[in-house]
Order: C-alpha cells, then structure tokens, then sequence
C-alpha cells in the first residue's frame, strides 16, 4: 500500500533542461517564428502555423485529402511505375540503395503520386510531388506519371493539377531526368492542344529542371505563400556572383508574382475554393 | 597550340619537332628524314592516346579553349549569315546567337550558345552562359523560322543557363520551359547539334529537336561533373567519377536514344581541323534536313513528340 503514495515515474522530477525537449509528435514548433502549437490543432490548421501563416511542407497525401471532395472516392493511378537503377549509378551510395531508403523513409513509390476525383464537383487528375523522395526529384516515373496523366486527362476530357516540390532534374538518372523536362512539356502541349486547363502549384521549394519545364506552364500557375520558386539554387547564386547574402524575399512566391510568373498565391487552406473557381470559369 | 594534361606525351613530340625544324632553318642540316618519322611516331601516338579517352578526357576536349564555337561554324558551313538582335522583350543577349544564313540555296534560321575566344571575349559571352534574354531571342528566331517556313539549325555549347540574379527576376525557368513547350510544336525541321558542353537546362532551352547529333568529344547530360561532385560526394575531388558515372559521352547518349547521330571528329579533336569538322557537320545537317524535308509538319511534330516521350526506364508492377 505504501508504493501508492511514492513516486513511480520520474515524470515530475524532470530537470529544466530536460522539460524543454518536446515529446515528439505532440507539438509542432514553427521554424519561421518559433512558436509551439499543438499538432492537433497544427494538423486542423492544415500544418500552416496559426501563429505566422508559415506553411508547413506536406505531402501528396495532405494535399489529396485536402482537394478531393468528401464524398468522393479518389483513385489512385499509375502507382504500380517504380524507378529503375538502368544507369548503374554509384556515388557515395548506390542509386539502388537510394531508391530503397527513400522508399522506406517516404513511404512512397516515388517522388509523384497521382490521383484522380472529383473536386468540387469536376472530376479532376491531381498529380502531386513528394519532397521526402529524394528531394522531389524528377526522373524517368515522374516524368512518366506526368505523360500518362495528360493522356488519361485527354481521354477524360478532366484538367490536370500539378503540384510541384522539387529539388529538379535526379542527377542519378542523368542524361534520362534532363530528358523528362522536355517529355513533360512536349506532352503538355498535347493537353494545350485539347483545350484543357493546366493548373500548376508551386509549393516551397520548386527549383531546378522542374521549375524550367512543367511547373511553369500552367494556364495558371499558383503559389502557396513564401514558397522558394526559382530556376537556380540560391547557393549557387550566391557563389556564382560572389555574394555574401541575396535580397530579402528573394525566389519567394511574393517575387515570383510581383515580376509576373505566378497568377495568384493563395493560403492553403483557399487553394481549394479558388482552383474550382477557376475552372467553372474556364469551362463556361 | 594548348595541350591538355593527358596530352603530354604528345606535347613533348611536338616540342621535339619544332626544335627540329628550328635547328634546319638555322643551319644547313637536312633533317627532313627525322621530321617525316617524328610526323609518323605523332600520328601513331595521337591514335593510341584519343583512341580511349576516358569520359572527363572528353569533357576536357570539349572546353578546349581552342575548339570552334557555333560563329566558327556558321561561318564555314553557311553563307550570308545575317545576325539578328534581341528578344523585343529586355534585351540582347551576348551568349546566344542567332540569324539568318544560306546553306547551298536553302535559307536556315541559325542560333547557338557562343562562348568566346578570349579572356575578354569571354566575359562578354558570359562564357556561353545564357539569360532568359537568350532564351527568348532564340524563341522570336525559332518563330520567324517558323513563319517563311525555314529550317532551323540549332549548336549547343554552354556550361549551363546563367545562375544570376537578374537571370531569376526575367524568369530563366520560364524562358527555358517557354521553349521546350514551343520548340515541341514548331512546324518546321529542327536539328540541334551539341559542339562542345550541353549541360543541362541551357542546353535543351534551344535543343528541342526532330534530330541531336552530338560531336564526338562533347558532353551532354543534366548536371556538369564539377557540380555533381560536390553534391552527391560534397567535395570537388571527384569529378572524373562523377564523369563517369553521369554516362555523359556521345556513345552513352545514343545507346540511351537521347542524341541520334554521333559525329566523328578530327584525330584529337575538332580544334585540330576545325575545317574538316565544319565540312563534316554540314554533309550531315544536309542529309538530316534531307530526310526530314520529306516529312509533313504533323508527321514531324508526332515523331518529335513521340521520341521524348519514349525515353526513360522504369519498372510496371502488376496491378493488383
């Protein structure tokens, strides 16, 4: 009976120092502004921080939940296309490894997932990049995903939403990745062709081959706000021509938008609203 | 002439031989024997050495500060060439040119990367390193070819589009993506051929095409070796494997069906002929324009579609 009123956990006892740690999973704290937010709430926030507005990166998944109606059962196409090492590519790791590990550390089969649904009522193709895949980077499956859903966008008479985030072109695919930025856009001018609407989203980062080919050749392209959007790293901007630091807000979707690449940026939580919008009003 | 460092062993025979022709004219020897077999031991060795370079020996060839750029050639495979300025939009960029020029009665829309040939040129070009500027000449070009209904000729050299920031604010991405999507749908022959460095998304900015001959001892592949290094092995040590390993030769390039046609070089490189090379090149831009002159636009643009959308290797799982 004694043990009742003696401590079991050392919970209580923590020092300072330890208490500060947060149990994983149970908050989020915001990188922009340091704020602690409970990842309850975080997630009902869509992982956009209350506090800032700093979006949170999220998956293909976030994005298809948060896109397809209720209602609506969205399918999953071209899932069964995984990568190849046909290069035999080693560097520090084998490409072969890679694969493996980002397959296991994403969860996923590759850099894009596609779906198709119905979005506000209009069956739409969402095919949505995912960053914990080798950076997001393009090579011969995303490449192929993208030419596949045109012609399934084709075939349904039903635009395409692309969702980029991506380092660019995958180096471990070489001349194969450089390939696909012409691949996707010469399909794309299929879907033109078909008079079907393109929306791109640029969410933070879209960088490299990716941005240089698909992602800004949306009939609209949108932004998700302060998303790092540009053709170079900012890295390599800076060594190129010799640069301690580079303007403030630069490569953010603000820029993007204030010299005339991007239509609107919008909060995570309207892109829904105002992409449907969009469409009715190209579809009248 | 500059030799590289793996060209030593030729460097010394030529050294050999222009003292040789020095002690002659200076004294009264006849060293004409000794000259004629030092000829031979050099031709013996250039074909050993370049006989198998390794793939960063072809990528040092193909910055070669002597090896003709794209102006070289169009001035010795075309005649009339016209040059054409800026993109109605910003501005003229120095790293892409680009007009008008005739090629044995036929009028062809010429455009390309130029580096230049020497230190001050050199800036001048931005080493061949294009801005949105270039891109969207290019473009406008590409477009009054389309118009008269002219072929187009496109050589690519360069280290890459510009990293800069005036290059982010017009947009490099968009200019580059711009043209890929028109390039796609021009109704008239495209041939792109790779001179020198085709590296990456500044080269296919103007590389979209019916058919991509690449030179013998060029590079064409998504990042350069240097660069690659130092992000995959974070050190710049590595750049022969990164060479390697990024299969970035013309033999790599068409066994991976990216370019169509390897054509050969000069014995050590196009800068040891560049005469030869340019009357090569154009036998072969004339055959090609040849072969595809005899499709129609549609037939042209289907194939070109066809074959980009063709590359790439993946594995198809049963679906469940």
């Amino acid at each position: 009976m004694s043990n009742w009123f003696k401590r079991i956990t050392t919970g209580i006892r923590t020092s300072p120092q330890e208490k500060k740690e947060m149990p994983e999973g149970l908050w989020f704290k915001c990188p922009s502004c340091k704020a602690t937010i409970a990842q309850v709430e975080h997630r009902e926030n869509l992982q956009v921080c209350s506090s800032c507005g700093f979006h949170e990166r999220v998956g293909p998944k976030a994005y298809f939940e948060l896109f397809f109606d209720e209602n609506s059962r969205p399918k999953l196409l071209f899932d069964n296309l995984y990568p190849v090492d046909s290069l035999e590519f080693v560097d520090l790791k084998s490409y072969t490894d890679r694969i493996k590990e980002a397959e296991e550390k994403s969860e996923a089969a590759e850099a894009m997932e596609v779906a198709t649904g119905k979005m506000g009522g209009i069956k739409v193709v969402v095919a949505a990049m995912n960053f914990s895949y080798i950076g997001g980077s393009m090579g011969a499956v995303v490449g192929e995903k993208i030419a596949r859903s045109v012609d399934y966008c084709i075939e349904n008479k039903c635009p395409l939403i692309i969702i980029s985030k991506s380092g660019g072109a995958r180096m471990m695919e070489s001349g194969i990745s450089l390939m696909q930025m012409i691949k996707t856009s010469a399909k794309l001018t299929q879907l033109a062709d078909a008079q079907i609407p393109y929306v791109s989203l640029l969410t933070d980062p879209t960088t490299g081959g990716v941005t240089a080919s698909f992602s800004m050749l949306g009939d609209i392209n949108i932004a998700e706000p302060k998303a790092l959007i540009g053709f170079a790293g900012p890295r390599v901007i800076m060594e190129t021509m010799n640069l301690k630091e580079l303007p403030e807000g630069f490569q953010r979707s603000e820029y993007l938008m204030e010299h005339g690449f991007l239509d609107f940026i919008a909060e995570r939580k309207d892109l829904k609203e105002k992409i449907v919008k969009a469409l009715k009003l190209l579809k009248i | 002439m500059t030799f590289l460092d793996f060209e030593e062993p030729i460097e010394q025979l030529f050294e050999k031989r222009s003292k040789l022709v020095e002690m002659q004219t200076q004294g009264d020897l006849n060293l004409d024997d000794k000259i004629a077999e030092l000829d031979k031991l050099i031709e013996e060795k250039k074909e050993n050495l370049y006989a198998n370079l390794t793939p960063w020996q072809r990528v040092q060839l193909s910055r070669h500060p002597e090896r003709p750029y794209t102006l070289y050639y169009i001035h010795h495979i075309f005649e009339d060439f016209i040059e054409l300025h800026g993109d109605r939009k910003a501005g003229d960029d120095k790293a892409i040119v680009g007009g008008i020029a005739n090629l044995d009665g036929q009028s062809v829309v010429v455009i390309g990367q130029q580096k230049g040939v020497n230190t001050k040129m050199r800036q001048y070009r931005n080493f061949g390193m294009a801005n949105p500027q270039g891109y969207r000449k290019a473009l406008r070009l590409m477009k009054l070819a389309e118009k008269f209904n002219k072929p187009i000729v496109t050589f690519i050299d360069t280290p890459g589009a510009f990293p800069g920031i005036e290059a982010e604010e017009l947009g490099q991405a968009e200019a580059i993506a711009r043209n890929l999507f028109e390039m796609t749908k021009l109704r008239v022959p495209v041939i792109s051929i790779i001179i020198g460095e085709g590296a990456s998304g500044g080269a296919i900015g103007i590389g979209v095409s019916d058919k991509t001959l690449m030179l013998e001892n060029t590079w064409f592949t998504v990042i350069s070796p240097e660069s690659c290094s130092s992000i995959l092995w974070r050190s710049w040590d590595y750049k022969e494997v990164a060479a390697e390993q990024l299969k970035l030769t013309a033999n790599d390039m068409h066994k991976m069906k990216i370019v169509d046609t390897i054509i050969k070089e000069p014995l050590g490189g196009a800068h040891h002929n560049p005469e030869e090379m340019a009357k090569t090149l154009k036998r072969s831009i004339k055959r090609n324009l040849t072969l595809l002159n005899e499709l129609s636009p549609e037939e042209r643009i289907e194939k070109r579609i066809a074959k980009y959308a063709a590359i790439g290797t993946f594995e198809e799982r049963k679906v469940q």
